[in-house]
């Protein structure tokens, strides 16, 4: 193949004629890129306070330089992890209410659930055990609109509770000292709860599942074949198709590089999330 | 014997009245004066012989065989002596004979006795006697001492017992592995070293800082077992107080020392926290890291809310040791409970305590509870029910998602070996 480099899948999906469609913005892809280094870098440095007495936990802290550099890099990253999510309520806000955007708070690109994602739960298992047929998706399944409630849910919780840690004496002045007490079960709870929900049910779900493996890089990239999509979210691309608005998705394919790139970057975090998993667990169970 | 030589001249006339020559006269004069001469040499010698065969009196009689410095025993241990040495040492102004009493006459015997320096020493041996070196097969002094015949005042750097040198001196035994196994005993010497007495001692020369002595005495040294000895368990406090006497004082003012006092001895001494020999600087970090478990020996249910605290979680992690322990809020020695209003835990002191770390510190704030156990209802119902609420929201969502996701995981495959071996793909 000559000039490897620039070769893009775009040149094979003329002769295959395999067309992309667009599925995440760039502003979303950035977002998660933001949302899952900050994610990492807080888990890997809230759990070994979580676990400070096993013997992981002391190593790791002593060879980033003690705890006092583990709190200094769990404050960054919670600080940018806030401004990210602060970012992402404004631009909520401005879709809504300023540039009167449809489709914020209901419909079927919305990510509030409704109807029918109940509907699709109890479809998708009955399916599962062979009780019915595999229930067709729209723009964001359910468990894709938990996964999001689940970090917009914990943002909230696990950010204030850490904020009135951190600033203890500023929220005494409005909630009573027993709240601090409270703040850290809740920190340290829901935090255990986003770890162990995001690298095990997450990665497996949207990654490791069979229709992904081994990874859905259409978060990287930003695009998705066609075929994928009609699989993924048949009920998406009939609307789209229907409403005339399915030409409009049309990408490139990605180049390689952004293919080599996003692969590096997911399975790094893929197998760092897995490692802390190990590591979580074997503090319960060692 | 002139006598008997004025008699034999008399006789060169004879009582017979024979007539004797000159030169037979002169000859005999000359016999007679030579025999005189030889004599009194003869008695000379006789006299110095008999007078040396009496008392040795001076030391240079002694030296005169023990100042060769090769000088052997028997047994090969060395027996000599340095005279100049020794002239200077606090028995410089004593004569040999002054301690080697047996030693009467020369030659004098092989065998000596051991030299009872309790003759001038008396305190010292009775304390001796009684203490956990009584038994020692070595000279029980120069053990300790050093070469009886350089002895020094212990106000003199050069001698062994001078403040700077014990600690070297006990050590010699007391560092000993060998020696301390077989008696059952650590060896403190090296420990002693790197503690902050040892440091005073041996970086700043400091006289005053403890050294052996200094806690276990010298002579009269006995068993920490022993309720007379000042290392006895009880009798600690005091000891320490010798030099930290205001420390004692607030011990003693304390719950631990109060209880101490009271005959309660499962309470903690000084030694108990700070340790015997290995004592650290209080303020250094390794002393904080080590201390709170010391506490948890006893406060096992207070070590154990605290080690769900973050003043814990962040101090068991190295390197991060200006979180509370439990002097810190508790205070070292004066020990009081919550229920004494002069105790620094109590609830009108608590804004001042917290306050040392958490400078902008209020009434509310300092409602924290620093040992509380989320899993206890009475000791606080709210997070007790919060604590149950994450747990469930963590336990009821992981399960839920798990049977889900095993589910998907199962059916998913399933249909994608079906499809796969439907278009033939023999890889599936």
């Amino acid at each position: 193949m000559p000039d490897l480099e620039h070769t893009t899948a775009a040149a094979e999906q003329a002769e295959t004629k395999e067309r992309f469609y667009m599925r995440f913005t760039p502003e979303q892809r950035y977002l998660h890129a933001t949302l899952f280094s900050t994610f990492l870098g807080l888990a890997a440095t809230g759990l070994p306070m979580r676990f400070s007495e096993s013997i992981w936990a002391r190593h790791f802290a002593a060879g980033v330089g003690g705890f006092g550099s583990i709190l200094f890099f769990h404050k960054l990253c919670a600080v940018v992890l806030t401004l990210a999510f602060l970012i992402h309520v404004r631009d909520l806000f401005t879709r809504a209410f300023i540039r009167h955007e449809k489709g914020i708070f209901w419909g079927s690109t919305s990510m509030v659930a409704n109807w029918k994602d109940a509907k699709d739960l109890f479809g998708h298992l009955r399916w599962f055990v062979g009780l019915g047929p595999k229930p067709q998706f729209e723009r964001y399944a359910y468990w894709e609109k938990f996964d999001y409630w689940a970090v917009f849910w914990g943002m909230i919780v696990i950010g204030f509770s850490g904020y009135a840690m951190w600033f203890a004496p500023f929220f005494a002045r409005f909630l009573p000292g027993w709240a601090l007490n409270a703040a850290l079960v809740i920190h340290s709870e829901e935090g255990l709860l986003a770890i162990l929900f995001i690298f095990s049910i997450h990665f497996v779900n949207t990654h490791l599942r069979p229709d992904s493996f081994p990874m859905d890089m259409v978060v990287f990239t930003g695009v998705e074949s066609e075929e994928e999509f009609k699989h993924k979210r048949a009920l998406e691309y009939a609307r789209l198709e229907k409403t005339g608005k399915l030409e409009a998705k049309l990408a490139d394919a990605p180049h390689s590089w952004q293919v080599h790139f996003s692969k590096i970057v997911g399975f790094t975090a893929i197998f760092i999330g897995l490692l802390l998993l190990v590591f979580t667990l074997s503090a319960y169970f060692i | 014997m002139a006598d008997a030589a004025r008699e034999l001249g008399r006789s060169t006339i004879g009582p017979r009245g024979r007539v004797v020559s000159p030169d037979a006269r002169r000859l005999l004069r000359l016999i007679a004066k030579t025999m005189r001469a030889g004599l009194m040499v003869a008695g000379f010698v006789l006299f110095v012989l008999v007078a040396a065969s009496g008392k040795l009196c001076a030391e240079a009689d002694c030296l005169g065989c023990h100042a060769d410095q090769s000088m052997q025993d028997a047994a090969g241990h060395s027996i000599a002596v340095d005279g100049a040495k020794f002239g200077k040492s606090i028995h410089g102004s004593l004569k040999c004979g002054d301690c080697h009493s047996d030693i009467k006459d020369y030659p004098h015997p092989e065998h000596l006795k051991k030299v009872q320096c309790s003759t001038c020493h008396a305190d010292p041996a009775t304390g001796l006697a009684g203490s956990v070196h009584a038994d020692g097969k070595d000279h029980p002094c120069t053990s300790c001492h050093g070469d009886a015949h350089s002895i020094f005042p212990k106000t003199d750097s050069r001698s062994a017992v001078y403040p700077l040198n014990i600690p070297r001196t006990c050590g010699n035994c007391h560092g000993n592995e060998g020696m301390a196994k077989k008696h059952g005993l650590a060896s403190v010497y090296p420990l002693y070293m790197d503690s902050i007495h040892g440091f005073a001692l041996s970086k700043e020369g400091l006289l005053v800082a403890a050294n052996c002595t200094s806690c276990h005495g010298s002579h009269h040294i006995l068993s920490r077992k022993d309720p007379q000895s000042p290392t006895f368990k009880a009798n600690i406090p005091n000891t320490c107080g010798t030099c930290h006497a205001k420390i004692t004082d607030e011990y003693m003012a304390g719950a631990h020392g109060k209880a101490l006092a009271a005959g309660k001895t499962t309470v903690p001494v000084c030694s108990d926290c700070h340790t015997a020999h290995d004592i650290l600087q209080p303020t250094a970090d390794a002393f904080r890291m080590q201390s709170t478990p010391i506490c948890g020996n006893c406060h096992k249910d207070k070590f154990s809310t605290y080690r769900d605290t973050f003043h814990s979680q962040l101090g068991s992690l190295g390197g991060y040791v200006q979180t509370a322990r439990c002097w810190d809020c508790h205070q070292a020695h004066d020990v009081r409970p919550a229920s004494d209003p002069s105790s620094p835990i109590a609830a009108g002191n608590l804004v001042a305590t917290c306050g040392k770390c958490h400078a902008n510190a209020n009434k509310s704030f300092v409602q924290y509870q620093p040992h509380a156990n989320a899993h206890v209802r009475k000791m606080n119902p709210a997070l007790y029910f919060i604590r149950l609420f994450m747990n469930l929201l963590l336990a009821g969502t992981l399960t839920f998602f798990m049977i889900h996701t095993i589910l998907w995981l199962i059916r998913a495959r399933y249909d994608q070996v079906k499809k796969r071996s439907a278009e033939g793909d023999k890889h599936a």
